[in-house]
């Protein structure tokens, strides 16, 4: 079975930076026994764990924060284990494998949200909030349309991130496992409910605990015997990098200057940032779109309180950079181990199994058969923990903002509320892997890309305006909000990314990588007018809640507590 | 009676000059810290998309180029305001609104 690979992992991830990287097909691999072995393992743990969790999880609040009785410290893992994606490990090692500096903007980009999120938002969000962050953005608002448009951006924001990783958990699997695509997007699909469905939040922390703990083990491992081999020196790395490149270049006749030029060419930006434009609107986009992507909120409501909160963000952040930093140096181990043994190229000098390959490769030049089967493992982990937080988030909005507040106007029971969640589970799983069968040969690379534009462009303007401006309405923030998210819909639509990589339709009417340069401004600025303009009476009631909302937010006098949550 | 109290514990603070000094303090630290992170990021961009072979330059006779420590740079400045906005929250922030809070519920309770 062959499948025409269109970015295994920039699936998972925005479109541009990955089109050298993962071009090319991969095939599947043979069946690797110790890689299922360890994943085995792994599954049976996290159901053990989520057995343990079903018995405790009996009311709403067990099920959307697992009681609010986490610690920052592993509130912060679980949050590092949400965040970071097969993508980040696999994608991005190989962008450095192939372009060097390259990969490094990237994680800058993902990394630099986690302070704004902290600064502007973290502990104002625990202290207004219970279960989803439209608690917060409707805190003093009119329930039902501000609800119903965080509930929307929440399910589209989802959606779109969680196809994307469905698809690329069913190539990375068969790429990885030797399993069938079908099969990998079906046992995605259906571990990811079980977790969700029977242990809520609290299976879902720790499974997103345990991948964190596994990932930046491995990774740590794969760092420190990469500089065990240049002494510990990154100069000596970086300088035999430049070296293996430049050699490399010898070979393929260039001339001395040349090829001393393109073995240099690893150690600064290259092809990434085309034009400043959508350089710094993509870096918008990451950036501000990490600071409103709903399950991210999510996990501040299942901490005790705010200073609880600022702690996880401070743990979140330190091990994500860390993360990076161990990422570049993975990546560029990968040139000196991977990309000099024959063992691991093609007849034409590709990495065999295709270019997200790097750091499986590296793996084995490490630690041999086993090595690998546990980094194949944790692979499989990562996703699973990735898409079980999306699929909580989603269930989430649906039973308590829609059904509970806006449907129910505040009436439902709690066990309704855990009824219409479990159900919502039901539905998003089935669609998900449906999605994913749907979509296996499609380029859905856009597709994340998409998601944190829409987080950043819908969800952080109103967060923000309704959290720290008196002036914000009802009508401002559902109808502003909107605004944003469809702006950068249409933007994206009208992008190279879609308009002609996916759809073929020619230059892009919309010529740069990420709509966020135009998007956001354009939700930040609606609300802002649409406020202004409100002399509705139910505007004068929204700025008049707006003092005992800011106590609240930066005292937490009044705010849940872990008991009552 | 409970909800009328807490309106009155919410008015109370809101009163206190010193909620009043300490909120306005803490935003500027919110906004200074977020303004770093931000234009360093957004520079950052810019210098790759305007002056690549600056960050191409060798520092020293080595190979590293100086857009490692800079990229590098940026991900320790991330973790370092982090660590510098809990630590003022945890040292001085949490404690004087802890007081500002006992006083208020205090007042309320003699009244």
């Amino acid at each position: 079975m062959r499948a025409l690979l269109l970015g295994t992992l920039a699936l998972l991830l925005p479109a541009p930076a990955f089109a050298a990287a993962l071009e090319g097909e991969a095939q599947r691999q043979p069946i690797n026994w110790v890689a299922i072995a360890m994943f085995v393992g792994f599954v049976g743990l996290t159901l053990w764990i989520t057995k343990a969790a079903a018995a405790r999880t009996r009311t709403a609040s067990d099920f959307y924060t697992a009681g609010g009785g986490i610690t920052g410290f592993q509130n912060g893992l679980a949050m590092a284990g949400d965040y970071m994606s097969a993508a980040s490990f696999l994608g991005i090692s190989a962008q450095i494998f192939t372009d060097g500096y390259d990969g490094l903007i990237y994680s800058t980009g993902f990394l630099v949200g986690w302070p704004i999120l902290l600064f502007l938002m973290a502990e104002r969000l625990r202290n207004l909030g219970r279960f989803t962050f439209a608690d917060v953005a409707s805190y003093r608002f009119a329930q039902p349309p501000v609800r119903s448009f965080a509930a929307v951006s929440t399910l589209l924001v989802v959606s779109f991130y969680l196809v994307a990783q469905m698809v690329g958990a069913g190539q990375l699997i068969k790429l990885l496992f030797g399993l069938p695509y079908a099969a990998a997007v079906v046992i995605v699909g259906g571990l990811m409910m079980l977790y969700v469905l029977f242990g809520g939040m609290r299976a879902t922390t720790w499974v997103q605990i345990i991948k964190a703990v596994l990932l930046l083990g491995g990774a740590s491992f794969m760092a420190l015997m990469v500089l065990a081999q240049t002494g510990f020196s990154l100069e000596t790395l970086f300088a035999r990098a430049v070296e293996v490149r430049t050699q490399a270049a010898l070979a393929n006749g260039e001339s001395a200057v040349d090829a001393a030029a393109s073995g240099r060419a690893i150690m600064a930006p290259g092809g990434f940032i085309k034009d400043p434009v959508s350089a710094i609107s993509f870096g918008l986009a990451l950036m501000l779109g990490t600071a409103g992507l709903p399950h991210i909120l999510m996990r501040f409501f299942t901490v005790p309180d705010a200073k609880e909160a600022r702690k996880s963000v401070l743990w979140a952040t330190g091990w994500i950079g860390y993360f990076y930093i161990l990422t570049f140096i993975i990546g560029f181990g990968a040139i000196l181990l991977v990309g000099t043994n024959a063992a691991y190229l093609d007849g034409e000098g590709a990495l065999r199994g295709g270019g997200n390959m790097a750091a499986i490769h590296l793996a084995h030049a490490i630690g041999g058969n086993a090595f690998l089967g546990f980094i194949s493992a944790v692979a499989f982990a990562t996703i699973l923990a990735v898409v079980a937080g999306l699929t909580l988030s989603a269930a989430s909005a649906v039973s308590h903002d829609l059904y509970a507040t806006v449907f129910r106007h505040g009436q439902a029971s709690s066990a309704d509320e855990l009824r219409v969640s479990r159900l919502t589970t039901l539905a998003l799983g089935a669609l998900a892997v449906l999605l994913g069968l749907v979509f296996e040969q499609q380029n859905v690379a856009f597709m994340v890309s998409l998601a944190f534009a829409l987080a950043a462009s819908g969800n952080f303007p109103v967060l923000i305006l309704s959290l720290l401006w008196s002036g914000c309405t009802t009508r401002g923030a559902a109808w502003g909000g909107t605004i944003g998210l469809l702006t950068a819909f249409i933007l994206t639509l009208l992008s190279p990314a879609v308009w002609t990589a996916t759809f073929g339709l020619g230059a892009a009417p919309f010529p740069y990588s990420s709509a966020a340069i135009i998007s956001v401004p354009a939700g930040f600025l609606a609300i802002w007018l649409i406020s202004l303009a409100d002399r509705s009476p139910r505007a004068a009631l929204d700025k008049a809640g707006y003092p005992a909302q800011r106590v609240r937010a930066e005292t937490g006098l009044g705010a849940f507590a872990a008991s009552d949550h | 009676m409970i909800r009328q109290d807490q309106e009155a514990l919410v008015a109370a603070v809101a009163a206190d000059p010193r909620y009043v000094a300490l909120v306005a303090r803490r935003a500027r630290l919110d906004w200074t810290l977020s303004a770093i992170i931000f234009t360093a990021f957004v520079g950052y961009l810019l210098l790759i998309a305007f002056d690549p072979a600056l960050l191409a330059t060798p520092i020293g006779a080595g190979v590293t180029s100086l857009g490692i420590p800079l990229g590098l740079g940026l991900i320790l400045l991330a973790i370092a305001l982090t660590g510098f906005y809990v630590r003022q929250a945890n040292r001085h922030h949490d404690a004087q609104m802890a007081a500002i809070l006992n006083d208020a519920m205090a007042q309320g309770r003699g009244a």
